[in-house]
């Protein structure tokens, strides 16, 4: 049935009703967030200009052109402070994902050597924490962190430290958020191809003499950089933007960008500064957001 | 053949204790009767008890349900077309377009989803409320939908529809006989998630959000960024509850669904 030169009107439908759902509420919008970095900051309603006035005729366009600038994107880089905001960003991001990867290979390969029956236990047993709120996740470790926390107090009832430790409003407990989040998403994918993997490769390469490092480093972990990829950038992307998490439980330091761009937003009420942190953040994430499309496609056509 | 060493059964506990243990930590500090988290003043019912006047908390719960039932059902109808579209129309124009807007949205950081949609309601002059967090949660969710309904469609049996086509059914009747039924379960399963989703989402509701519609997570949000507070303890306790219990038994019913449905594939 593929392949047929005359489509049904049903057939048009499918396509076109998702389609122009998603042209009219992700790609127009972000056309205008695009606009929006390039006008200035007014005490208007809405606080920006120009405002695209078509009443007024080819006149108004003209105008709306010519009010157009960069202005917004040269602040981004002589304010250092944004600059900082990125590479924060950038290193939380890198550094979480390679614990991620670190924690969840090792849980992600020990599910996918159980039984069949238990396999399907204990993947349920790691998404489940995923539908519980993301919210009440992060709460939760505030819950632990704080001074007097259960943390604090099983490390002093065990004499590890003598004064209780400060962990909330630090980038150790941004980290361990993050972590705590993300890792359904890094097992996940990891175990789909693990669980795949064909064994007797393994074992191939066992019978013929190789010590099992060399194992996992030659045949184990390259047969398994499908899931490794999917896992990486499902995790790294959202990651840098992330807001909640060094939101509740960072400090005062320099802020992750999606902080900046939230209090451009809500606090300075700036919103073509807002709308030019977010479009260099896409600039900057388009790469991987490509690759990771890229990845999902493929992953969808093999069948 | 399959062996599993200690080192593969040391990850998995000490993984899944990483995971439950803080949601565990969180339901017992909910019981505790007193309100410094130093001291446990026994087992108590006290905080679940003060909820129940909580007329605002209350309502944003309300508000919160609303949303997540419109959205996910307007995302699981439009992630279901779309997936249908995906893996069903071959190529048409504009495919990759299509496939490269179903799967960016899936890792756009919500804070750019979130200004993008309220920028766009600012530029058409809608007021903002109830239905703006509504469509923002439809597009947000509607992706994760097609993914799922779309994994579910790669691995179909494509002779069972032939068969029904071959014996006369027309294309319409073919999909509600054949095709419907066999992919409800990640139908279903699509929905949930797109109800867990809107239900969960604290970025995308803030900036789209308008006077009357202060969803669950944003009053949270307020009430907790500047510390804990037990009352918010037992209102994530009950969350929990209510999700874990709703999946579990989603869980369950998929199974029992597959165990029926069409012969088990390989």
């Amino acid at each position: 049935m593929n392949g047929q030169p005359k489509r049904s009107l049903a057939q048009k439908l499918v396509v076109g009703i998702p389609y122009a759902w998603l042209i009219a509420f992700f790609l127009v919008p972000f056309l205008i967030v695009l606009k929006i970095s390039l006008s200035q900051t007014a005490i208007a309603q809405p606080p920006y200009t120009p405002v695209l006035e078509l009443a007024a005729g080819w006149h108004g366009v003209k105008n709306f052109f010519a009010g157009l600038s960069l202005d917004n994107y040269v602040l981004l880089g002589s304010d250092p402070l944004y600059l900082l905001s990125y590479v924060k960003s950038l290193e939380i991001a890198a550094f979480s994902t390679l614990i991620l990867l670190v924690i969840g290979y090792p849980i992600a390969y020990g599910i996918a050597r159980t039984p069949r029956r238990l396999q399907a236990v204990l993947v349920l047993l790691v998404v489940l924490p995923f539908w519980t709120s993301f919210l009440i996740r992060i709460y939760a470790w505030m819950n632990i962190l704080q001074r007097d926390g259960p943390l604090n107090q099983v490390l002093m009832a065990l004499h590890i430290v003598r004064e209780p430790p400060v962990w909330l409003a630090t980038d150790t407990a941004i980290y361990i958020g993050i972590v705590y989040s993300y890792l359904p998403f890094m097992v996940l994918p990891l175990y789909a191809t693990l669980e795949k993997l064909d064994e007797s490769l393994i074992e191939a390469a066992a019978d013929l003499g190789c010590p099992r490092w060399k194992i996992f480093w030659l045949v184990t972990l390259p047969l398994s950089s499908p899931g490794l990829l999917a896992g990486v950038l499902l995790c790294f992307i959202p990651i840098v933007g992330e807001f909640v998490i060094p939101d509740l439980l960072g400090g005062p330091q320099t802020p992750m960008i999606g902080q900046t761009i939230w209090t451009e937003f809500f606090g300075n009420k700036d919103w073509p500064t807002a709308a030019a942190v977010a479009v260099a953040l896409v600039c900057l994430l388009v790469t991987p957001i490509v690759v990771f499309q890229q990845q999902a496609m493929r992953a969808a056509d093999r069948s | 053949m399959r062996k599993v060493s200690s080192f593969n059964l040391l990850a998995i506990v000490l993984g899944v204790a990483f995971l439950y243990l803080p949601i565990v930590i969180l339901v017992i500090y909910s019981f505790n009767a007193s309100r410094l988290v130093a001291v446990w003043g026994g087992w108590s019912t006290h905080w679940y008890a003060e909820l129940v006047d909580d007329a605002a908390l209350l309502g944003s719960a309300f508000i919160s349900i609303r949303v997540a039932l419109v959205s996910a059902s307007a995302a699981t109808l439009l992630g279901t077309l779309a997936a249908l579209a995906l893996d069903r129309l071959g190529s048409f124009r504009g495919r990759l377009v299509f496939a490269s807007m179903i799967y960016a949205p899936l890792v756009m950081p919500e804070v750019i989803t979130g200004l993008s949609l309220l920028l766009l309601f600012v530029a058409v002059a809608i007021d903002r409320g109830f239905w703006t967090v509504a469509v923002a949660h439809t597009t947000m969710a509607m992706c994760f939908v097609t993914v799922i309904v779309q994994s579910r469609l790669v691995g179909f049996d494509m002779s069972l529809e032939e068969a029904a086509m071959d014996l006369g059914a027309p294309p319409l009747r073919t999909f509600v006989a054949v095709t419907l039924p066999l992919i409800l379960p990640a139908i279903a399963a699509a929905w949930m998630l797109a109800f867990a989703l809107s239900l969960d989402d604290l970025v995308i509701a803030s900036f789209t959000t308008g006077p009357g519609a202060t969803t669950l997570p944003i009053r949270i949000y307020s009430e907790v960024r500047l510390g804990v507070k037990p009352e918010m303890n037992a209102v994530c306790s009950i969350m929990i509850a209510v999700v874990g219990i709703v999946v579990l038994a989603a869980s369950l019913l998929a199974k029992l669904a597959a165990a029926r449905g069409a012969p088990a594939r390989p």
